[in-house]
């Protein structure tokens, strides 16, 4: 690892993908992630990469697809509606098996919205992120060092998977600075790509990527081969964190930027006797169900604090499965939850102060 | 006796799922047989788009990828920046190119992307069963355009070669056809040039090749070529509209 | 001397060959048809054909192959 230094989570992301490997930059510009994009123009330059500001977000998912299957390591990225645009390339590199990185730093909707932090695209990201039968890795980082950490496990896991993986940040962990320390780039082994196009020098036969299968039982047999590296990525990638649970009996479940808030809303709560704890998913696909699952033995309710209406909290519930109560607070359009307010919830659960 | 002719080895053993008398086949072997003449099959990235040509992937014998409908230039712009050595090319119909995926040909062509684009003309979108496409001609009857495209409800046709030679990227833009011999003949050297201009990385190279549909038109293979000369041409001259070749764009 | 071999399982009827064939020694076989549903093209007089190859040249399908 290299000395710490001070960054911007975007800077930082965009750093750590050139670490990682990534050469090859393909994005249009929207806030609040420019940074990213601004860095990239700065530094693809000098290493002999290529930074492309595209003509729409239609066509840089596009370039991804195209430099995905000529087996680069290839990044792009966006904000929510950004991602919306992005969708039908998401979904064709899904359907083609190939990995890339997408990295959402998140803001208000629907529409135009706001560009303030918020996380309403969690339903967009693990369910929604294109037509037919597909998942995509989705990461959720809450501090900038979890940023520049995850850019290296994304890229690793979505080889390894063969499929695309995003970082879902939002605008608060984007503009942050904290101090980070990077992986050396000696550190990075992508993959061997023998599907990649890279022209078959009269040595093999021709190398076809594509998601096109129109007689139903090749689609269907392509999609269950799919769904069968879904299944061994569930049963592998969970990712979490817990702090303070094993007394707890409240359970926060939070991530990203709100887990930062549910974490001083646990101290409250525990300052005036409530036995709360947080799980924190750093994997919103796959979703961390096995630990949640574990806790609710011991727990008397879950709560999910989130900054929308509501979303991740049906994952929650999906797993407690009505053994017990699963309640929901959040702010939305760019308003942040206070831990103050997050820690009343927590105490009105509880049936108020112990 | 000696083969004169045959089929390129640049084209696979799949058979072709076109509609019989459909010139998308002649494309196809014009195609091969450049990139086979020029002995780069090796090197080649084919990335095929969608409408009837969908299929180019098990057609090429060369790596080739489907893309999205209209997204083959953003495609390509991505295999040809990871892999600036090897010769990347389109193959896109009119729908595909100059309906939905105007923007990313528009930009590739501006950016001097050097790449090759085979525009399939044919005045029509074939694959879905005939609708109007933005390179219909004026009163010509489709399946949603049953009264006759009219100009003054649907717009006009698009002339892509004429619009993109305006654009400072593109080392090489023409305009050919297939309904005869002697055109099949330029339609091939000009795909050679254009093929050339990107190996020798002069940037971005188009060539349009006028291409007939006899099913969606309701006419028989032999007049569909009569009616693509009657009526496309007086429309869409052939010819060369952009040639800078010799010195590059960049 | 020379040959136009049509590859009938590939032939489409489309009749493009015989369009264009400068000696009209293609036609379409209507006493037949082919795997494919279609009646193949038949080189009625092998021994008129001068190998020009447009034939080839111009069938869709690479059906075509001409020796001389």
């Amino acid at each position: 690892m290299t000395d710490r230094v001070l960054m911007k989570g975007n800077e930082a992301l965009a750093e750590a993908a050139i670490r990682a490997g990534c050469r090859h930059f393909f994005g249009y510009p929207i806030t609040p992630q420019t940074e990213l994009a601004a860095y990239m123009s700065k530094k693809m330059p000098k290493i002999g990469g290529t930074y492309l500001q595209a003509e729409s977000e239609v066509a840089a998912i596009n370039m991804v697809l195209g430099a995905a299957s000529a087996g680069a390591r290839v990044l792009t990225s966006s904000s929510s509606p950004g991602i919306s645009l992005k969708t039908e390339g998401i979904s064709y590199i899904a359907g083609s098996d190939l990995p890339c990185l997408i990295i959402n730093v998140s803001r208000g909707g629907p529409g135009l919205g706001g560009i303030q932090p918020s996380q309403s695209d969690y339903w967009q990201a693990t369910r929604a992120l294109g037509h037919g039968d597909f998942f995509v890795l989705v990461f959720a980082p809450s501090t900038v060092q979890e940023l520049v950490n995850m850019v290296f496990t994304a890229y690793d896991l979505a080889e390894k998977y063969r499929m695309p993986a995003m970082i879902l940040s939002d605008g608060l962990l984007g503009q942050m600075m904290e101090p980070v320390s990077f992986p050396e780039a000696s550190e990075v082994k992508p993959s061997e790509k023998p599907w990649a196009l890279t022209g078959h020098q009269n040595k093999r036969p021709h190398n076809i990527v594509n998601s096109l299968y129109l007689k139903p039982e090749e689609l269907e047999a392509k999609v269950l081969e799919r769904f069968e590296r879904y299944r061994q990525a569930e049963a592998a990638e969970q990712r979490y964190d817990e702090y303070c649970c094993d007394d707890a009996e409240y359970f926060i479940t939070a991530f990203g930027a709100s887990s930062r808030i549910a974490k001083s809303a646990v101290d409250l709560a525990r300052a005036e006797g409530i036995k709360a704890g947080l799980i924190r998913p750093i994997t919103l696909w796959p979703f961390p169900k096995d630990i949640i699952d574990r806790r609710t033995a011991q727990a008397k309710g879950f709560l999910s604090v989130e900054m929308s209406m509501g979303q991740m909290v049906d994952d929650v519930r999906l797993v407690v499965n009505g053994r017990v109560p699963v309640e929901f607070y959040g702010r939305t359009g760019g308003m942040v939850p206070t831990p103050q307010d997050v820690a009343a919830k927590l105490k009105e659960m509880a049936g108020g102060a112990k | 006796m000696a083969v004169v002719y045959q089929k390129s080895k640049m084209l696979t053993d799949a058979p072709l799922h076109y509609c019989p008398g459909c010139t998308h086949g002649i494309i196809h072997k014009l195609v091969a047989e450049v990139i086979e003449e020029l002995g780069v099959e090796g090197q080649t990235i084919g990335v095929a788009p969608v409408g009837c040509a969908v299929m180019a992937y098990d057609y090429f014998a060369c790596d080739m990828v489907e893309a999205p409908h209209g997204r083959a230039p953003a495609v390509a712009t991505g295999i040809k920046r990871v892999h600036p050595q090897n010769v990347v090319f389109t193959y896109q119909g009119d729908g595909d190119l100059a309906a939905i995926g105007t923007a990313e040909t528009v930009h590739a062509a501006t950016r001097g992307e050097n790449i090759t684009i085979i525009f399939v003309n044919n005045a029509i979108y074939g694959m879905t069963g005939g609708q109007m496409a933005p390179t219909t001609m004026p009163g010509q009857v489709t399946q949603t355009s049953p009264y006759g495209r009219d100009p003054h409800a649907a717009g006009y046709p698009v002339r892509i070669c004429e619009m993109l030679s305006t654009l400072d990227g593109v080392a090489y833009a023409e305009r050919v056809t297939v309904e005869s011999i002697p055109n099949i003949r330029k339609a091939k050297a000009a795909i050679k040039k254009a093929f050339t201009a990107q190996i020798e990385k002069k940037g971005f190279s188009i060539v349009e090749v006028l291409s007939t549909c006899p099913t969606n038109w309701g006419l028989t293979p032999v007049e569909a070529l009569d009616w693509l000369r009657t009526n496309m041409i007086p429309y869409y001259p052939l010819g060369v509209y952009k040639d800078k070749t010799a010195e590059g764009v960049y | 001397m020379a040959k136009a071999i049509i590859d009938e399982k590939v032939c489409k009827g489309c009749g493009l060959c015989v369009h264009v064939c400068p000696k009209k020694i293609l036609k379409l076989d209507t006493t037949r048809i082919n795997a494919k549903g279609y009646n193949p093209a038949v080189l009625t007089d092998e021994g008129s054909c001068i190998g020009c190859a447009m034939c080839g040249i111009m069938c869709p399908d690479s059906a075509i192959t001409v020796e001389k």
